[in-house]
């Protein structure tokens, strides 16, 4: 039976990872190689790695970084953060990245999901979105939740699943760093009626929280951050709870 | 000992590469005919579409080579598929090593099963030396949207929709469908497995 997803969320400034603090087993929590390797020891399910560095020498950093990680972990990794083409995908997928994931300039030029898709297959792209409550639904936002957008979360998924998407990363601003729990209904939404998998993101606070992302909102995979590189939650201690509550895992 | 990895237009070449780099094999990616004759294991990895790469093997003859293989041969994902007798993506006619077909996963939303089937699935029913030390229901990371059907070649199952050949053996062929070169210690037990053949 297929299991749900654990996923920790790493980002990554100039090659280092920028929240990872608080770790006394391992030698450097800034190294994204060590704390990916250890996050895969102790049992996370896949990574992601958010690229957030902007300057020019990015895309040859991050290629690199992406090797480096490719060699030393075992576990499947999606990449993130300012991919905007398919030479900037063709080059992160050749260093070993098994997925990578767009936003912004996905939702300015769609065709680029399409472009993706054709070249190396749904089962790559992943699709991540940023969305907000307000005026009564859930809106899509740009550039890291800088600038709003007049289009529904919703329809923006459903085009971009019929368009090749072949998973949905989705991202709660209003719950994102609150720690209250994931938004289940936006979520519920996209997981019920879109054919491709839905990772949850922002609101972690605690174990419960995963359980009611998985059985009530029926995401396939659910990301968080803070709460693993804190270690407020540890990955072997949600698994075991979130199986004895009947959701299944892999361990 | 000498791994090749086979080159063709479909491969996840890296990601196997540096697996097998992590067990402390150097393998040499390659399509030069000669090379893969004279290699000891040959891995024939793949992410991709069926019928564009089997077009692609055909023009260069490497699926006529491959079929003609004596040493121990394995195919991982679209590799695999590559290997049975024919796939449902774009009627593609394989190289017919397996005696059974590639289909797609027929699923309604409604059930909550979900194409491509993307992450961590069970394999139970071992049976080949590929799994000397890997438990039943050890989980696995599969990433595909077509399916080899169940068969005498079977070695390995996995329930998604339905049951279906999670790992087929015939002769000195062996194939995956699960991603053993992504699926953490008993994935790379697999390799190792395959490398001591």
């Amino acid at each position: 039976m297929l299991t749900k997803r654990i996923i920790p969320c790493l980002d990554i400034k100039d090659g280092r990872t920028v929240k990872g603090v608080n770790f006394e087993n391992i030698r450097d929590a800034g190294d994204p190689i060590e704390l990916g390797a250890f996050y895969a020891e102790q049992g996370a399910d896949e990574l992601v790695f958010l690229d957030i560095t902007a300057t020019n020498e990015r895309r040859k950093t991050l290629a690199e970084l992406v090797t480096r990680i490719a060699r030393n972990v075992n576990i499947p990794f999606t990449v993130g953060g300012g991919i905007s083409s398919v030479e900037d995908v063709s080059v992160l997928l050749n260093s070993g990245a098994d997925k990578i994931s767009v936003n912004t300039s996905a939702f300015k030029r769609p065709e680029l999901v399409d472009e993706l898709a054709g070249e190396f297959g749904s089962q790559c792209v992943v699709l991540a979105i940023d969305t907000r409550f307000e005026n009564g639904d859930w809106y899509v936002y740009l550039n890291g939740g800088r600038i709003k957008t007049e289009i529904k979360a919703f329809d923006w998924a459903k085009e971009a699943v019929q368009r090749g998407a072949g998973e949905i990363l989705l991202t709660s601003m209003n719950n994102d760093g609150t720690k209250q729990g994931f938004a289940l209904d936006i979520t519920a939404q996209l997981s019920q009626n879109l054919n491709v998998p839905v990772i949850a993101s922002g609101g972690a606070g605690t174990m419960e929280h995963f359980k009611d992302v998985f059985e009530i909102a029926q995401a396939d995979a659910a990301l968080a951050a803070t709460i693993f590189h804190y270690k407020e939650i540890e990955i072997q201690a949600l698994k075991t709870y979130l199986y004895k509550e009947g959701v299944n895992m892999r361990f | 000992m000498k791994t090749v990895i086979i080159k063709y237009n479909a491969g996840n070449i890296c990601s196997v590469s540096f697996a097998l780099d992590r067990l402390g094999v150097n393998a040499v990616v390659t399509d030069d005919p000669e090379e893969i004759r004279a290699a000891d294991k040959v891995i024939f990895p793949g992410v991709g579409e069926a019928s564009s790469a089997m077009r692609y093997l055909r023009e260069r003859k490497l699926d006529q080579l491959i079929i003609g293989l004596k040493q121990p041969v394995l195919g991982i994902c679209v590799g695999m598929q590559l290997m049975c007798k024919h796939s449902e993506e774009n009627d593609a006619t394989c190289m017919g090593i397996f005696d059974v077909n590639v289909k797609r996963f027929q699923s309604p939303v409604d059930n909550g099963l979900k194409i491509p089937q993307i992450g961590w699935n069970n394999i139970t029913g071992l049976y080949s030396t590929l799994f000397e030390h890997v438990p039943e229901n050890s989980y696995m990371y599969f990433v595909h949207s077509y399916y080899a059907e169940l068969g005498s070649d079977t070695v390995a199952t996995t329930n998604y929709v339905i049951n279906y050949s999670a790992a087929l053996q015939k002769d000195n062929f062996y194939a995956v469908q699960f991603h053993t070169e992504k699926s953490a210690t008993e994935g790379q037990k697999i390799l190792e497995n395959f490398l001591k053949l």
